[in-house]
């Protein structure tokens, strides 16, 4: 007789894991065999990624679509200049302390906007990025309306080489994407990630189960916030440079953010992964374009909601039943 | 004193323009529930289209309002039958994710066509123009476009209460399914409906052009008074809706008068306060 | 007498679920239909495939011999089928007056007309001004039926026009029904209560699971084969 388990994991989704780490280690080894300019890109690459699978965290699994997450990016920047300028802390202690500041704001931001639904709530995230923004242009000790520039004694204290600076920058990065496509692929398998897909696939029926929506949702608005705003810290690092237009720029940290999870597959977690190698692929061979390029982006995540609306990733997981991060259970015979 | 009654004019002024950016936001949400987050962009387009008009024409900005009018109505009904009626559903993330998109082509078209070189409408004397109120200079522009708000709410508030394109509005907004048992065909329905916002937004975008200088980039900022406006005034009520453009006027002169620099954060702010005091709105729509 | 509606192999679905599996009816000209059958025979279905709320093969559903059944239900109400869906299903933000405007809003020629629905539903003309949602069940019946004749329907559907009214409100509305078919209308009303549906028709289909189990002339169908129908119970 044969038993019947249920189980996560798939064959394809062993092999994901076992490339994915190989992937991380060649990854890692990049300073040793990257050029300056590939690092860069790269370290980009990675902070894009992290801010789409927060951003689709909320979108796509509690139902939160945020406009204004660029809110948090530049309130994390903002931060890592504040903290190191005036407190002396060290770059990465202050990107982390910018980050429990981001969480313990986004409470009350909650509180308030949670008040609307639905798209009306999307236009407040927007509001309040655009709050954050007017407010750290009044504060002239952080550069007014032009913005300042991180001390060199700051960057300094990264390393003292540029090389070696650049290394760090670019481990912090990948580092946090690591960390963060870890921590929403955690979070989605735990209990409260059970609940998160509960309530997006009915909300009623969730209540019903006698779970706490608004607090649930609460819960992944301020982790992603933090998150977030560790991002942003990590972005204006490697930019050395902040103003209140590039800090909060909605064009920068949320449209392309969106484009790139809904091009790849929104409410899955490989969707943004892949959105996000499109993106920059789209990028380098468009960049000369400027304009058009972001028309071409615009029409393409249009065509993309209206014709496949789970994205590149759910076009290859319908036709190959595939799941690289193993979220579904699944029977399988034993003999 | 009267510095002070001069600020607050200003703003009520004001707020009459920000009610002609909400009042066709409204009626799309009223009507279809959709956020249309292209909305800002649109006005910004419709300025252009201005300007297009004028320069080509020769005409006052307000002549130009006979094309410009027609041509978004226009544009209106083909978007909202070729794209956004696809959208529609219980799902919320197609009609905004796809309206962002159209947000972000329509501010990039204009970037390519008109370059980022802020521009304005030629309103000729009526800019400079103003009534002397015992003491007190009431600018000419700023006033029509008040009376003009007040107008367009007005307009609007008839045909949907007083009309059968009005009725079809309510039906379908009530119940597709049974509405489109009386002959009413939703499509063309939520097709006029974007057709008469958007010639709200072409009045708006003129309006706006003449008062100051645009450029490609400010139409989210529109969006966002517009949304404020409705928030503020509640929604669902189109009277309610010019209210909330007041208050978001007043606040952003009172604003400026402290500081220049305060002028849309205070509106903001404003608007921050009536969302924790009352979520719903300051006059929100009373079902039956 | 002419065939005024014909259901050829109707098949309906909703998603994976058929709730009807090869219904042939005719309905002719003049002709009053009941039909009956237990709660989720698919009686409302049958409703909606006819009115076009539910798409179908567009060779299904024939209407004065030109095929309907993938129409959309403005189309078909514009020629000339009206529905009074279950549960009146009235416009709450519309007066009762604009709630027959709106039944009137495919503007075909006859009888029917804001003062003939008043004159048989002279309450209403009392009401006129008010939300309609204010009136009661009964009244809001009548404005659901003088909503469907203000389009003056060659066919009308009533789907469960007693659920939920009190006996005497039934009577009300059973009462005015000659006056509506007798205006050369053709009709076919859906009925959990039988004898009610029975009295005033002429021919009864009985439907069952989603297909049809009896069809006949009301006076010579018993009450045993109803029975037997209804239930799906060999006697």
């Amino acid at each position: 007789m044969s038993a019947a388990t249920v189980t996560r994991s798939t064959r394809a989704s062993r092999i994901a894991m076992v490339l994915g780490l190989l992937g991380l280690v060649v990854l890692a080894a990049a300073p040793w065999w990257a050029g300056r300019a590939d690092m860069r890109l790269m370290g980009e690459i990675y902070l894009y990624l992290s801010l789409a699978c927060l951003w689709n965290l909320m979108a796509g699994y509690a139902g939160l679509v945020s406009v204004g997450q660029q809110a948090y990016v530049g309130f994390g920047g903002y931060m890592l200049f504040a903290l190191t300028v005036f407190a002396g802390l060290h770059p990465v202690v202050a990107i982390l302390l910018g980050a429990l500041l981001a969480a313990a704001i986004s409470v009350p931001v909650a509180v308030l906007i949670f008040r609307l639904k639905g798209a009306y709530f999307a236009i407040g995230t927007w509001v309040v990025a655009e709050v954050f923004r007017l407010s750290f242009a009044q504060i002239q000790a952080l550069g007014g309306g032009s913005g300042s520039s991180l001390p060199v004694a700051v960057v300094k204290e990264l390393g003292a080489k540029k090389a070696a600076r650049e290394a760090t920058s670019y481990w912090l990065a990948l580092g946090a994407a690591v960390v963060v496509l870890l921590a929403v692929y955690l979070f989605l398998r735990s209990r409260r990630g059970l609940a998160l897909t509960a309530i997006r696939d009915s909300e009623v029926a969730a209540s019903g189960l006698g779970i706490d929506i608004w607090r649930t949702k609460l819960e992944v608005y301020v982790v992603t916030s933090a998150f977030t705003a560790i991002i942003g810290g990590l972005i204006f690092l490697q930019k050395l440079r902040i103003s209140p237009d590039a800090a909060f720029s909605v064009n920068d940290w949320t449209a392309f953010v969106i484009f790139i999870v809904v091009i790849g597959g929104i409410g899955t977690l490989e969707g943004p992964i892949i959105g996000t190698l499109l993106f920059f692929a789209l990028r380098e061979v468009l960049a000369d374009y400027g304009t058009i390029y972001l028309m071409v982006l615009g029409l393409v995540a249009i065509v993309v909601m209206l014709k496949a609306p789970k994205g590149v990733w759910g076009l290859i997981r319908d036709r190959y039943d595939l799941e690289l991060f193993p979220l579904s259970y699944r029977v399988r015979q034993k003999d | 004193m009267i510095e002070w009654t001069g600020v607050i004019v200003q703003g009520v002024l004001l707020g009459g323009l920000y009610a002609l950016f909400a009042a066709g936001l409204s009626l799309i949400f009223g009507v279809m529930r959709l956020v249309n987050i292209a909305h800002g962009d649109l006005i910004i387009l419709a300025a252009y289209m201005g300007l297009t008009t004028t320069v080509m024409l020769g005409v006052h900005p307000f002549l130009a309002l006979l094309i410009v009018m027609p041509v978004m109505a226009g544009l209106g009904y083909v978007l909202q039958r070729g794209i956004l009626n696809q959208t529609l559903g219980d799902d919320i993330l197609p009609p905004l994710l796809v309206t962002f998109g159209l947000s972000v082509i329509i501010q990039n078209a204009l970037l390519e066509t008109y370059t980022a070189d802020p521009r304005k409408l030629d309103g000729g004397g009526i800019e400079v123009a103003s009534i002397d109120l015992g003491g007190l200079a009431i600018g000419v522009l700023p006033l029509m476009t008040f009376l003009i708000a007040v107008a367009v709410i007005a307009g609007l508030q008839f045909v949907f209460y007083r009309t059968a394109l009005g009725r079809g509005f309510r039906a379908v907004s009530d119940n597709q399914d049974i509405a489109q048992l009386m002959g009413l065909n939703k499509a063309h329905v939520f097709g006029l409906a974007m057709a008469l916002a958007l010639a709200v937004v072409a009045i708006a975008g003129i309006l706006l052009g003449m008062r100051t200088s645009f450029d490609p980039a400010i139409g989210g900022g529109r969006l966002i008074f517009g949304f404020e406006a409705v928030i503020i005034g509640g929604l669902g009520n189109l009277w309610g809706t010019l209210a909330g453009g007041v208050i978001l006027g007043v606040a952003q002169t009172i604003g400026a008068k402290i500081d220049p620099g305060f002028q849309i954060l205070a509106g903001h702010i404003a608007f921050l306060i009536v969302l924790a005091v009352r979520p719903n709105g300051l006059f929100p729509r009373v079902d039956h | 007498m002419p065939e005024l509606l014909e259901l050829s192999g109707l098949d309906a679905h909703y998603g994976d679920f058929q709730a009807l599996y090869g219904l042939d009816m005719t309905v002719r000209e003049g002709e009053v239909i009941a039909i009956i059958g237990a709660n989720g025979a698919g009686k409302t279905t049958l409703m909606r495939s006819i009115s076009g709320l539910l798409k179908n093969r567009s060779e299904d559903v024939r209407y004065k011999g030109q095929p309907i059944g993938a129409l959309r239900a403005d189309q078909v109400a514009e020629l000339g089928i009206a529905l009074v869906p279950e549960g009146r299903q009235l416009f709450p933000s519309l007066s009762v007056e604009e709630n027959l405007l709106i039944g009137g809003k495919v503007g075909r020629e006859g009888h029917w007309s804001l003062r003939a629905v008043y004159d048989l539903f002279p309450i209403l003309e009392e009401r006129k001004r008010q939300a309609s949602t204010s009136l009661s069940g009964g009244q809001q019946q009548m404005v659901a039926i003088g909503r469907a004749l203000m389009a003056n329907p060659d066919l009308i559907l009533f789907d469960e026009i007693s659920l939920g009214l009190a006996p005497v409100v039934i009577r009300q509305i059973y009462d005015a029904l000659p006056g509506i078919v007798g205006q050369g209308m053709t009709a076919m009303i859906v009925e959990q209560d039988i004898t009610k549906a029975l009295s005033v028709s002429s021919r009864v289909y009985c439907l069952q699971e989603g297909r049809i189990s009896l069809e006949g002339a009301t006076g010579e169908v018993s009450h045993e084969d109803i029975t037997a129908a209804y239930f799906g119970m060999d006697t």
